[in-house]
């Protein structure tokens, strides 16, 4: 019955017809759209890069690509999935696409400005692409200081400048996040009614709007001592090159959290309607998300303990590094403890909320360890490193994306996707990911250094498991990549609440219509109350 | 093809680091079990029967959120503890080390000993005794990392930085280079090799580099002049050095400074920034004129000067005269 009405009736993705539609649409909806198929674009392009390091590294020799093909590589591998792929991609797809609906708003406070902001994606995007094109960039995505001002022969100014206009998208979707969930909340959404996605993004959007201008103003810097020579970070002109690393980490610690908190957001929603059951201590896990972002902004330091800052700076940094993981912690705990008497469904986007706990605990953990100032001398800058941030990054962040890309694909399209194929690609993923890089740990405290275009033979067998890991990971990438838009056609329909879900977004239809709600809802109960979702209550446990 | 899944413990500290390592792997291990366990647990225990299930909500737990708040933090404040202690010692050198200098550059270490053996890419040192490593770049930032020593530091243009390790087992160790700096950054790498002490002395003499570290400064100081102006019996344009080295200066805006290898470094390539109290700054700038490890050959040479109390010896000249 549902098929012959979603045809007929005026969605969000039918209500204009063109490309001159979606280019200049103010429609948050069709933004996020937008923003889908730019950072999918450019996760492939990182991946493409990604594929060609795991294949040099099986063999010790270097034999695939030079050491310059080599350092470009991993350059731009961490450029383009740091910028163009991790910070956009929940805040500026899911975020933009389901705030508004998720606080019963018909657009974001700012619509012209969200379009901008996906331009500026956009046009720092090209620049970045002009670089690799013309010849790449080889700094490393950290572009220490001397060697990217002085000593690198690569395109360190047009990527920066990229990284730069970027950098301008990400303030502007922060700061249209921090206005719309103050001004734009409908009737009765109290700040402690919101779903915990909003406020994990109103956390994010913080650091958005507090933190990027640093970059912005460091990357100034280093194209001044590049272009001008105007002496800041090279010692040889009289600058200090510690100096680049303080304000570079003041930002790009942040930054992982800009990566991570809008994950943790998904999680919340996944979990809490995936075992139909209120989060275990909403106030704790919303309240989480804000220390951390605010003390998020006061570990920098723990880049530099080998750097040769103050024995006592390294201490201190240290000291608050463990403050920031209680609140990560407390996350965790109260996920796990809100499938206790739950209604557990083994629902695509359960499963990668499984993963992301799993695998968020891992790279949590090993955060502890490069926190540790006797312990991070020995693994700063080796495969620990490495493999911890991506435990954070590619296990946290990327699993919390693909786990609310299913859970709110029906809402997108009105479709569902295909739960045998998404089950499988969920498994895939979670074992290539660990086979990927589990032995990246090993590698790492035996002393294996990172951005190694040669390394010694011992550490062959290692690297070997993790090429293989990175083999069936790529598999697992695209699997949904297909089967997303086998479902655009053949997808079954999926109607308003497929999951039975409490959020406002469930409320309308899928597509949602151009405005959002044809009636502004008005909100009379906590998030997640699951009483009136379901016929009946059957008692459980 | 060899594989090892632990690296070798060769310094002092090694151990020190790996039972550390060994506890945080501990804690780690214990809460990843126990929240893999849990959800696993909950997970096929409270599995959806029917589609209408409408499980009863429960809103939080003051205590239980007490509980794993403060428990994690009480571990993570040991982890705090243990570490910052294990770095303290393995950060500050002993009086007695023997004195290592070492320029790096794009892409090679070179590495002088105070008898005035140069190697590149190498090193030797005695087992047992503690060696202090004082290093600066030529260039842009490398790091000098010993996986068998647990040590790192990073070895930055432009100023000194030091590290120092002792070797407890005799045998050949990797060095790399940890902080990416360009094209052949994986191939800035070499050995350490650590000799049974009479090993030690017999590689020392093996060589013939015919003056010492502080012999080879003091001919720099008199190329360049430098006694013209920085007369030994105090009556020159320019301070005395004897027994510099270690003393605290008083500078003419009237704050004091330690003559440590900073700041002699600092007042030959930068004369202007520190003026000693008492003093005209007459002397020119020596940047470009005299290289790193010139640089480094004159702060031995000033090190060797006299007496210099609290920091030891000058190690150039009470080294065993075994040439």
């Amino acid at each position: 019955m549902t098929t012959a009405v979603a045809e007929e009736r005026e969605t969000y993705l039918n209500a204009g017809h063109g490309v001159k539609s979606w280019l200049l649409t103010k429609d948050h909806k069709r933004i996020g759209l937008l923003y889908l198929f730019t950072i999918t674009f450019f996760f492939f392009i990182g991946g493409v890069f990604a594929t060609l390091i795991r294949l040099e590294l099986l063999s010790p020799h270097g034999n695939l690509v030079s050491s310059e093909t080599y350092n470009k590589l991993f350059t731009m591998h961490g450029v383009v999935m740091v910028f163009f792929f991790l910070i956009p991609s929940i805040p500026a797809t899911l975020g933009n696409f389901f705030l508004p609906l998720m606080i019963g708003a018909r657009d974001l406070a700012f619509p012209r400005i969200n379009l901008l902001s996906w331009y500026l994606l956009v046009i720092g995007g090209l620049f970045a692409i002009f670089a690799m094109v013309a010849g790449g960039v080889d700094t490393g995505w950290t572009f220490y200081t001397p060697y990217s001002t002085s000593y690198s022969n690569t395109w360190v100014i047009a990527t920066a400048l990229g990284i730069f206009v970027a950098g301008f998208s990400s303030i502007l979707t922060g700061l249209n996040f921090i206005v719309t969930v103050h001004r734009m909340r409908c009737p009765g959404m109290t700040w402690f009614r919101m779903p915990l996605f909003v406020w994990a993004h109103y956390a994010t959007a913080l650091i958005q709007v507090l933190g990027t201008p640093v970059l912005a103003v460091t990357l100034v810097l280093v194209l001044c001592e590049r272009m001008f020579h105007i002496g800041i970070f090279d010692p040889a002109l009289g600058g200090d090159p510690v100096l680049f690393q303080h304000l570079f980490w003041f930002y790009s610690h942040p930054a992982v959290y800009i990566m991570i908190l809008p994950a943790m957001g998904v999680i919340s929603e996944l979990v809490s309607t995936f075992s139909r059951k209120a989060i275990f201590g909403y106030g704790f896990v919303a309240f989480s998300s804000v220390a951390i972002a605010v003390l998020g902004f006061l570990v920098w330091g723990h880049h530099l303990f080998v750097s040769g800052q103050s024995l006592f700076a390294g201490m201190v940094f240290s000291f608050l590094s463990y403050f920031v993981a209680i609140p990560s912690a407390i996350k965790v705990f109260n996920w796990t403890a809100t499938l206790y008497k739950g209604s557990i469904s083994y629902a695509t986007p359960m499963l990668y909320a499984f993963g992301f706990i799993g695998l968020f605990t891992i790279g949590g953990l090993t955060g502890l360890f490069v926190a540790c100032l006797g312990i991070d001398v020995h693994v700063t800058d080796t495969y620990f490193v490495v493999a911890h941030f991506h435990y954070i990054m590619v296990g946290g962040a990327i699993m919390g994306y693909l786990g609310g890309l299913h859970y709110w694909w029906p809402k997108i399209t009105g479709r569902m996707y295909p739960e045998g194929w998404a089950k499988l690609s969920a498994l895939v993923i979670f074992l290539g990911f660990n086979l990927t890089f589990f032995p990246q740990f090993m590698l790492g405290y035996l002393g294996m250094p990172r951005r190694y275009h040669v390394y010694p033979d011992e550490f062959q067998v290692l690297h070997v498991l993790s090429t293989a890991g990175a083999s069936v990971l790529a598999v697992g990438y695209l699997m949904p990549l297909i089967y997303f838009m086998w479902s655009l056609k053949y997808g079954a329909i999926a109607g308003r609440n497929p999951w039975k879900a409490t959020g406002l977004e469930w409320q309308t239809d899928s597509p949602p219509p151009v405005h959002n709600f044809d009636e502004i809802p008005i909100v009379t109960r906590e998030a997640y109350d699951y009483s009136g979702t379901v016929g009946q209550e059957v008692q459980v446990g | 093809m060899s594989f090892r899944l632990f690296p070798v413990e060769a310094s002092s500290i090694s151990a020190e680091v790996d039972q550390l390592l060994f506890f945080l792997l501990a804690v780690a291990a214990f809460f990843t079990v126990v929240i893999f366990a849990a959800i696993l647990f909950f997970a096929i225990r409270y599995r959806r029967r029917s589609d209408n299930e409408l499980p009863r909500p429960i809103h939080g737990s003051i205590p239980l959120e007490i509980v794993w708040s403060v428990i994690p933090f009480g571990l993570s404040m040991v982890m705090f503890t243990w570490g910052a202690s294990v770095f303290f010692r393995e950060r500050r050198p002993p009086d007695n080390a023997l004195p290592i200098y070492v320029v790096a550059k794009q892409w090679m270490w070179k590495l002088q000993h105070p008898e005035g053996q140069r190697e590149i890419n190498e090193l030797h040192i005695p087992v047992g005794r503690p060696v202090k490593l004082t290093m600066t770049s030529e260039d842009v930032i490398h790091s000098f990392f010993v996986p068998a020593f647990r040590t790192k530091q990073d070895v930055v243009p432009g100023r000194y930085t030091t590290t120092w390790f002792t070797a407890i087992k005799p045998g050949k160790y990797h060095l790399f280079c940890a902080e990416y700096c360009g094209n052949n950054h994986s191939g800035m790498g070499g050995w350490i090799y650590v000799m049974e002490p009479q090993d030690y002395e017999a590689w020392l003499s093996g060589g013939t580099p015919g003056a010492t570290l502080a012999e080879n400064g003091q001919k720099l100081f008199e190329n360049l002049a430098c006694a013209n102006c920085h007369k030994s019996d105090g009556t020159g344009r320019c301070p005395d050095l004897t027994g510099l080295f270690g003393k605290d200066v008083k500078l003419a805006d009237g704050s004091t400074v330690k003559a440590d290898e900073g700041y002699i470094r600092e007042s030959i390539l930068r004369p202007e920034a520190k003026i000693v109290a008492g003093y005209q700054p007459s002397m020119p700038t020596f940047q470009g004129l005299v290289t790193e490890e010139g640089v480094l050959q004159l702060i031995e040479y000033v090190k060797s000067l006299g007496p210099n109390p609290g920091a030891g010896q000058a190690e150039g000249l009470a080294a065993p005269g075994s040439r």
